[in-house]
């Protein structure tokens, strides 16, 4: 009896509280609105987009914010920025298939070209308009090895005797892989002198890497957690990461005697920014990135700042001292180094074969 | 017919848009190389590696997910235990999983130092970063395809065709063989089609297990996102559309086989 009368009353109160359809409709209008509202108060506030690459995250966490608390004690206005990250190729590719990137700051040129050839969103001569070559900061590779150094892996000729694995990214998929690729042939190449020695060194090395992995975010994982290989040829700024994420006592950082100048850009999205009115705000978080303050944030992510009397002395001093080149002073000019050693046919893809 | 004019209206609306409007637009993409081009394409050494490690591999894991597809349907429908419904609740998970969850999942556990890796490896068994760990990952991703597809025929089955056989002086096996298994056949058949297609087209589970050696454990769908990076979107359209040939052309011959194993058995 109890239980039926209870149930009355919930079926009562249910009654009550239901709404008629016109009511409800009216319901909904009035959230809607209210919503549409919110979200209008939320855009009065300006977003940027800044489309990255993988390793980035940490790094752009930080410049973000600054920049946002920078923007508003200059001009009072609310800047959010956010940043999307992956594989500097695929992220590319969805600027180019049309995400609305307020700036790009990836991997590799070659990537940022790629953007002005199939859109036209950037125009061509986008390395000339920012300082530095549009370089805000610089990196190189360094290998990372399992603490003690068990191998014995001094320098770059270690990578291509027999028994020693190599974990890197795929060249095809990667920037990162294809900085390390590109330092194995310089480094072969400084030293022979000879572009067909450099493609046997290349070809060794390659014969090395019992795993490519996408990107090289995998890779790191590969070799630091799943415990595969006895050597990472990474970004300088993951290698660090890898230090002090997994612990130094596990493992430890071997500076070649050459390496590469590894040189990731920045560029505005031109066509994007003036289709969303936020030129303003964009150019002024590129000329950010070139500020003391900014400087010393990727200083202190283990970049290498392109002011670097904008960083703290013990930020730069943790950076390896060791030789550098560019790759662009061996093969020339960015469209023939991405044609000649990545594309469909060229260097990889030739020693790749088995 | 009532209803007939608005479910095939909706059929047709349905199928265009979502199925055959983004193939058809692949379709064309590729086609822009003509005939030729795509079969140049197909028979590139890589190319034909990576769809020889795609096919041959989904083939076999289908058929092992199948095999122990249909145990494991057959317990959970047989037999009560304690458990059963979480098990057969567990069954869904690869359905359920993002796929990339599965591949680092299982990356984990089959490398060298991993829980399971680490008893393998002293046995000169590798699995994470070889063929052996794609198929690994295919089989996973198979298994709910292969259990749900016979589950509602094993429940089907009366038991006393069953006790009839058995009265009639039939061994075990035989009315395993004669009796239980061939009105079995179509949903086995219809489990192995999706669970080869599926693993066909996987990319997050495999990719992280897999090793991606070109020539050795890299798959076709890998190519293609190679090809993306490459900007070339003609050539990986054309992988896509080869892909998609063969796997119809697989799908149509295990339709027909169904429709055989029916004709044959005299089972719906």
């Amino acid at each position: 009896m109890q239980s039926r009368f209870l149930q009355g009353r919930f079926l009562d109160v249910a009654g009550e509280s239901r709404l008629s359809p016109l009511r409800s409709v009216v319901a909904a209008l009035v959230i809607g609105a209210s919503l549409l509202t919110l979200s209008g108060a939320a855009s009065a506030q300006t977003q940027l987009l800044n489309v990255s690459y993988d390793p980035t995250r940490e790094l752009y966490r930080e410049i973000n914010q600054a920049f946002a608390d920078e923007w508003k004690a200059q001009t009072g206005e609310a800047v959010n920025v956010r940043a999307s990250h992956g594989g500097s190729g695929a992220q590319a590719r969805t600027v180019i298939d049309g995400i609305d990137a307020d700036v790009v700051t990836l991997g590799i040129p070659s990537d940022i070209d790629a953007i002005a050839k199939a859109t036209k969103k950037i125009p061509a001569d986008w390395r000339s308009r920012l300082p530095n070559s549009s370089l805000p900061y610089t990196s190189t590779v360094v290998f990372l090895v399992r603490k003690g150094n068990p191998k014995g892996i001094k320098d770059w000729d270690d990578l291509v005797k027999p028994g020693i694995q190599v974990i890197t990214p795929n060249p095809k998929t990667s920037a990162g892989g294809r900085w390390n690729f590109l330092a194995a042939w310089g480094y072969s190449h400084a030293k022979d002198g000879s572009a067909d020695k450099a493609k046997d060194f290349v070809t060794a090395l390659y014969r090395n890497v019992p795993v490519l992995d996408t990107g090289a975010r995998g890779s790191t994982v590969t070799f630091a957690q799943r415990g595969l290989g006895d050597v990472l040829p990474a970004w300088e700024n993951e290698a660090f990461l890898v230090l002090d994420e997994f612990g130094r006592d596990k493992f430890e950082i071997v500076v070649p005697t050459l390496s590469i100048l590894a040189e990731p850009p920045v560029a505005l999205v031109d066509a994007n920014v003036d289709a969303k009115g936020t030129r303003k705000v964009a150019e002024g978080y590129l000329k950010f990135l070139y500020s003391d303050k900014a400087q010393a944030i990727f200083a202190k992510h283990h970049y290498r700042p392109s002011k670097a009397e904008a960083a703290k002395p013990e930020d730069l001093a943790a950076l390896p001292n060791l030789k550098l080149f560019t790759i662009e002073s061996l093969q020339g000019n960015w469209d023939d180094i991405q044609k000649n050693n990545f594309d469909s046919g060229g260097l990889f893809d030739q020693i790749s074969k088995r | 017919m009532p209803g007939f004019g608005i479910t095939l209206g909706y059929t047709l609306l349905y199928l265009g848009l979502l199925v055959l409007l983004p193939l058809g637009a692949l379709i064309a993409k590729a086609s822009g190389i003509g005939l030729s081009g795509i079969i140049a394409v197909a028979v590139e050494p890589r190319v034909a590696a990576a769809l020889w490690t795609s096919f041959s591999i989904s083939l076999v894991a289908a058929a092992v997910a199948s095999l122990f597809g249909l145990l494991v349907a057959w317990a959970l429908t047989r037999y009560d235990f304690p458990g059963r419904r979480i098990v057969d609740a567990i069954v869904d998970l690869p359905f359920a999983l993002p796929t990339a969850v599965a591949g680092i999942a299982l990356a984990a556990l089959y490398a060298p130092n991993g829980w399971v890796g680490s008893f393998l490896e002293p046995l000169g068994l590798k699995v994470a970063y070889t063929p052996l760990g794609i198929f690994v990952a295919l089989v996973f991703i198979g298994l709910p395809f292969a259990v749900r597809t016979v589950q509602p025929l094993i429940a089907d089955i009366e038991r006393e065709l069953e006790e009839a056989s058995a009265l009639l002086g039939a061994s075990r096996w035989r009315t395993v063989w004669s009796i239980l298994l061939p009105p079995l056949l179509p949903g086995v058949l219809t489990g192995f089609a999706l669970a080869f297609a599926r693993a066909v087209g996987e990319y997050g589970s495999v990719i992280f297990i897999a090793g991606n050696l070109p020539y050795v454990s890299e798959i076709a769908p890998l190519l293609i996102v190679i090809k993306l990076s490459e900007y070339d979107y003609t050539g990986a359209t054309v992988i896509a559309t080869i892909m998609l040939a063969i796997s119809f052309t697989a799908l149509l011959v295990i339709n027909l086989l169904q429709a055989w194993s029916r004709k044959r058995f005299g089972y719906v």
